[in-house]
């Protein structure tokens, strides 16, 4: 089948690096990559950058919330719905099967992107948040009292509530590895909370509210040491860091396609082969079952076996051309000029008097929480939708963080590819006049 | 009445500063209004049969917005303060803040001040 253009599969090998590696090689190389970086050329593809909000051109800084999409990922869509659309893996007309490819090609171009093993290891979900209540209800039947989950302090409430949940399921206790003022894990903790009885931990690979990178590859060796699995929440991670799913050996990654230029209402849950045969089934219906009798049910192989009824079928195959869109750009690219901006917004805005930012970690993502002092968070993203400038304040749905800082809350500015310095100095001069006027 | 945004976010910034200022002992978990973004605490006491609101919150936009309800609703009968219509907010270019999706809960607060004027009218009778 001939397909269209917006489906090209132009997926470059994985780097096949961890993190840390790739945040190396970004410092040696950031000068050249940034340089071949052409941001204004970037934006062009962004249609509502060019749009107004409140009478003034938009300055997008929630990128962690929602990133934008490009009207490559926007001509993907019209393309599937105008061209393709109709339900899969069981039509025998052409419209069928043709969508049918466009979903399992979008599997493989998601396997190849994080470089899981096999295709089937990558089940769509409807986002993050959907992957992890899956590995949590999975591991209803696995987990007794007396053993132990662990969490971290710098989760976002996604990756706290339904392991909550599986413990009063369970009877399992719920252990927290906690945070230090620079807003990173306490390693020295998390060695002591570990014993025979831990059975999981998750944790996520970048902390939203406060953008710290956390030592995921250190976390995992030493859970599986005990022989607990590791669910790494990599919601804020996917947009700016290519992760290796084999070379990281995380037993299950979830992401949400929505944070990286794709659509809301998709994602991926990674899981080991091993460990998705193992779990029972999330959700029963469709799709999801091999033969249905009322004395019994078989369920199907992996991957449809946690995939039940119609899926996002649109949002998964534009999923995929999000990641062809990303890749296109290119991750080491991306994460250098991203790092150029966020060094630029840290030092721009430390010049503002009582101004403080939360999340000092050296291993950062391009997220800037802050507050002013004595002025609400709440008040200072008021004053800057007025000005056009989008941020995010409040609590980042990771209360525990804000408890520990005993504040209400940030204001947080995340930075994505296609923002400029010039936009930087637009929030800077923002939190001034907010500051002025609120003071 | 206010053109510019920024001289009507000023007034409102002015208002919040002047609020009268709700005792201590009523700011309490219970008086917390739910649906804003920051803390908003309102009481209300009954005196000759008008009531008289006071409230607080910890954003100062917010304490702008609560004032201005607190001005327009206060020292009436609470008949008066569940009939009464909420235009004046349009007028004063407060409207955007209307819409009950807005992190700022102006619509909780109307509400809320509603219900304790259903309150004291109900203890009235
Ligand atoms: C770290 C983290 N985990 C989980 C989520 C939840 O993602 P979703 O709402 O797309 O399921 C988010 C979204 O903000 C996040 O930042």
């Amino acid at each position: 089948m001939k397909l269209p253009s917006a489906f090209g599969y132009v997926c470059p090998e994985p780097s096949g690096r961890t993190l840390y590696e790739e945040l190396q090689q970004m410092s040696q190389s950031g000068l050249s990559l940034t340089a071949m970086f052409k941001v204004e050329d970037i934006r062009k593809d962004f249609p509502i950058l060019s749009r107004k909000v409140n009478g003034k051109p938009l300055v997008y800084f929630d990128n962690a919330a929602t990133s934008q999409t490009p009207k490559q990922v926007i001509d993907a869509m019209v393309d599937y719905y105008s061209n393709y659309n109709a339900n899969i893996h069981r039509g025998v007309h052409t419209l069928s099967q043709e969508a049918t490819d466009l979903y399992e090609q979008a599997r493989y171009k998601i396997q190849n992107h994080f470089n899981a093993k096999f295709s089937h290891e990558i089940i769509f979900t409807s986002g993050t948040t959907h992957g992890i209540n899956l590995i949590a209800n999975g591991f209803s039947s696995l987990l007794k009292k007396g053993d132990e989950i662990i969490v971290s302090a710098l989760e976002h409430h996604s990756n706290i509530v339904p392991w909550q949940m599986l413990c009063e399921r369970t009877g399992a206790e719920l252990k927290v590895i906690p945070m230090n003022q620079e807003g990173e894990l306490v390693m020295a903790e998390f060695d002591n909370l570990l014993s025979e009885n831990t059975k999981l931990v998750f944790v996520n690979h970048v902390s939203n509210a406060l953008g710290t990178i956390n030592p995921i590859e250190y976390i995992i060796e030493k859970a599986h040491q005990v022989g607990a699995a590791v669910l790494i929440d990599g919601a804020q991670s996917s947009p700016h860091i290519k992760p290796d799913v084999q070379k990281l050996d995380v037993d299950f990654y979830v992401v949400s396609a929505h944070k990286m230029c794709g659509p809301t209402g998709v994602g991926m849950l990674y899981g080991k082969e091993e460990w998705l045969k193992k779990l029972p089934p999330y959700q029963g219906g469709g799709e999801m079952i091999a033969e249905v009798t009322f004395e019994k049910t078989t369920y199907a192989d992996l991957p449809h076996k946690f995939e039940a009824g119609t899926p996002n079928i649109a949002g998964g195959i534009v999923f995929g051309a999000a990641l062809d869109y990303m890749n296109g750009i290119g991750f080491e690219a991306i994460a250098a000029y991203e790092h150029e901006l966020l060094e630029y917004a840290t030092e721009k805005l430390l010049q503002i008097d009582g101004l403080k930012i939360y999340g000092t970690s050296e291993q950062k993502t391009s997220v800037i929480s802050f507050n002013l002092e004595g002025i609400h968070p709440y008040d200072v993203g008021t004053i800057l939708d007025k000005l056009g400038i989008a941020v995010r304040t409040g609590h980042h749905c990771a209360q525990p963080i804000m408890d520990y800082y005993k504040i209400p809350g940030t204001v947080r500015a995340s930075l994505a590819f296609y923002n400029t310095k010039a936009e930087i100095d637009a929030l800077f001069e923002g939190v001034k006049k907010a500051k002025m006027m609120l003071s | 009445m206010f053109e510019d945004w920024e001289e009507r976010y000023q007034y409102m910034i002015d208002l919040g500063k002047d609020l009268p200022l709700i005792d201590d002992q009523y700011k309490t978990d219970s008086n917390i209004i739910k649906g804003c973004q920051s803390k908003v605490w309102v009481h209300a006491e009954m005196e000759d049969g008008k009531l008289i609101f006071t409230a607080d919150s910890d954003a100062i936009i917010t304490k702008g917005i609560i004032a201005i309800l607190v001005r327009s609703f206060s020292n009436q009968p609470p008949k008066d303060i569940i009939h009464a219509e909420t235009d004046f907010i349009d007028q004063i270019g407060l409207k955007e803040h209307l819409s009950p999706t807005r992190a700022n809960g102006l619509v909780s607060m109307v509400k809320q001040l509603k219900m304790y004027a259903v309150a004291y009218q109900t203890q009235m009778k």
